[in-house]
């Protein structure tokens, strides 16, 4: 469990579960998450396609779909837990906390509408609540797209989404996640749809918008690479809870769980020298997920103790968490 | 072109000023194509992966999908084996169709969700009549260990798998006639590392044993470095460079190829280093329909010159072996 003595936290989220209702029974997705992020700290979630990495962040802004349960945790906005919150109070967390960049853009943006129409109501309905004249809505809306590098914003404003490039959507979309002032923002894999050459543009602006206005950043990344580019603290993510969590230099640095070595050696080098065995099996189902630690199963190290009980994340030092006995020496 | 040529005795696959041409329509009376394969000159000797990158739209699967007889191409011709392919995939021999074979990017949509594995796997076994009819079962419980997997799962349905099984029973699936060449379409581009690193051992241990020859397309150049032995980048229907693998990381040439390696995000300082300096990525890719005169590339180029809006650089060997398609090295 990671002590929260911070003043300048912003987003804690303590032992979060999420599952989600099927035909098959309960799906016991999140298996209590623990996560933090201070003011202007820029923080990478990183994780395989299953992990619960965007159920986390979409139970942050409470956009969880209909089937989805939260038997416990909290999540505190400045000490106010969200899930507790009633709609008006979640609604200004939305319009005034946090924005969330998605992974598709195309998925994100209306296709009939202008990206003007959609980018006004943005503006109208988000920040003090205060009205606005048609006339600064649109001077915000150029200035911010101004600001993501795209030229011609007039022409932009009058487009539909299907008349721009992919690279050109998810500028849209950043635009529109800060155009007006945010204390946090969720990038969900903003790079992934694009290519590389285009996501290194979108991932170079982002990171210099971040920090030009001083806002927070959680990156979701299935790539290590990308978070240890973007992000100052990386938490690794397994079948629903984190396994390990450092700022980024030390975790490249010494890397401790199992998952995360088995994570970085899977990754192909520039450098060469061939390609690691990866990790064996497959994530778990989450219908009966293993009991104990849920990567005993794929796990070259486990003991009789990661059959039986769950390992709690625990600190090994500068501000390093690994949950896992066999780090912890008490296997 | 003409040391391509000099190693034509152990070449396996080459493709020459291959084109393939799509009508979208007409502007004001001229019909309008999308230029996906544009003039491209390829060989691939035997035994040898050959490693296609490029991004998307840059026509590399266009490629594959022409040389597999998928698409018929517009000019130019594909010579397997010493014997000219360039025509229909219906007009090819039974013999050149087993010995050609491909692996596609998306197992849940290349594998049919209502057979099971057996009948997958059962289908080419049949049609290239590889194993008497009575020994089929037996040959598909075979081509289930090839590719590390217990003979219980002929009785599943793709459906029922992981992304990283699928991909494997594509890939017997694809072996199951004895190829000498096979085609792999970016086959774990939607799997996570840790699967990634699984499928990949296996396709080189499978490599080294049946002596096969890839052509692995891919959008991943970190990948490449560790397993190909050349490597061509594709932008807009045209090659930019090939080069041996060694070399192209060493010292890439084309302006394009450096800023692709400049924009990879990287897990440690030794491969930071490696990154060519001072490259900043921009620009994006102009739609292959109306492809800019001169270079394609002159629009997002660091070192455009006069000459690259005007004229299309030409292929020219660099150094022996490395081939540069870029007005800075004519």
């Amino acid at each position: 469990m990671i002590v929260n003595n911070e003043k300048d936290c912003i987003l804690d989220i303590r032992n979060l579960h999420v599952w989600y209702r099927t035909y098959g029974g309960f799906a016991e997705v999140l298996d209590g998450v623990n996560l933090m992020v201070k003011k202007g700290e820029k923080v990478g979630l990183v994780g395989e396609a299953g992990c619960g990495k965007t159920t986390t962040m979409r139970s942050v802004l409470r956009i969880l779909p209909e089937n989805a349960v939260v038997p416990k945790g909290e999540i505190l906005f400045h000490g106010q837990d969200i899930l507790k919150m009633k709609s008006q109070e979640i609604n200004k967390v939305r319009t005034q906390g946090i924005s969330m960049i998605f992974q598709e853009p195309s998925a994100a943006l209306n296709p009939v509408f202008t990206i003007g129409t959609q980018m006004f109501d943005v503006i109208r309905y988000s920040g003090s609540g205060k009205a606005k004249s048609k006339d600064e809505i649109k001077e915000l809306a150029v200035k911010a797209i101004r600001e993501v590098y795209i030229p011609d914003p007039e022409r932009i404003l009058k487009s539909y989404p299907g008349q721009l490039s992919g690279g050109m959507k998810q500028r849209v979309c950043i635009a529109m996640a800060i155009v007006t002032d945010r204390e946090l923002l969720i990038a969900d894999e903003p790079g992934t749809s694009l290519d590389v050459t285009i996501q290194d543009q979108v991932h170079r602006l982002l990171r210099g918008l971040v920090e030009k206005k001083g806002m927070s950043l959680i990156m979701i990344t299935h790539s290590l690479g990308v978070a240890r580019e973007m992000t100052d603290r990386i938490y690794v993510m397994y079948a629903g809870s984190i396994v390990e969590t450092a700022e980024t230099k030390v975790l490249f640095k010494d890397p401790m769980h199992p998952y995360t070595l088995g994570l970085l050696e899977s990754v192909p080098r520039l450098t060469g020298g061939g390609m690691a065995e990866g990790i064996y099996g497959r994530i778990p189902n989450y219908l009966s997920p293993p009991q104990g630690c849920r990567f005993h199963p794929r796990c070259r190290l486990a003991a009789e103790r990661c059959f039986e009980e769950k390992p709690p994340l625990m600190d090994v030092g500068e501000g390093h968490y690994v949950a896992c006995f066999w780090v912890q020496g008490v296997i | 072109m003409n040391s391509i040529t000099a190693a034509a005795e152990e070449t396996i696959l080459r493709v020459q000023n291959l084109k393939t041409y799509f009508p979208v329509g007409k502007s004001g009376g001229t019909p309008l194509f999308v230029k996906a394969v544009d003039g491209v000159n390829l060989t691939v000797k035997k035994g040898e992966i050959m490693g296609l990158v490029g991004e998307s739209g840059s026509g590399k699967s266009t490629l594959a999908y022409t040389v597999m007889g998928i698409y018929s191409p517009t000019e130019g011709s594909i010579i397997f084996k010493g014997q000219d392919i360039s025509v229909p995939s219906s007009r090819r021999s039974l013999s050149v169709k087993k010995d050609l074979q491909i692996v596609f990017q998306d197992p849940g949509s290349s594998l049919n969700p209502r057979q099971s594995v057996r009948q997958i796997l059962e289908l080419p076994l049949r049609v290239h009549r590889i194993v008497d009819r009575k020994n089929i079962e037996e040959k598909v419980v075979e081509l289930l260990r090839m590719v590390e997997l217990p003979p219980h799962y002929m009785y599943k349905s793709p459906v029922s798998m992981g992304g990283g099984e699928r991909q494997m029973i594509s890939i017997a699936r694809a072996l199951a006639t004895n190829p000498q060449f096979v085609i792999l379409d970016e086959p774990t581009s939607a799997l996570d590392v840790s699967i990634q690193a699984k499928i990949i051992n296996m396709l080189l241990k499978l490599q080294e044993k049946k002596e096969l020859t890839y052509l692995f397309i891919t959008h991943d150049l970190s990948l490449m470095r560790n397993i190909a032995t050349r490597v061509t980048i594709m932008y807009l229907g045209k090659i930019c460079e090939t080069a041996p693998t060694e070399e192209f990381f060493r010292s890439p040439l084309h302006p394009y190829t450096r800023m692709l390696l400049s924009s990879i995000p990287v897990v440690s300082e030794e491969e930071e280093e490696l990154k060519p300096k001072k490259v900043v990525s921009t620009g994006e890719i102009p739609s292959p329909v109306n492809v800019p005169p001169g270079c394609s590339f002159h629009l997002r180029c660091p070192e455009r010159r006069e000459v690259c809006m005007e004229v299309d650089p030409w292929m020219v060997e660099a150094e022996p072996g490395h081939f540069v398609r870029c007005h800075l090295y004519s």
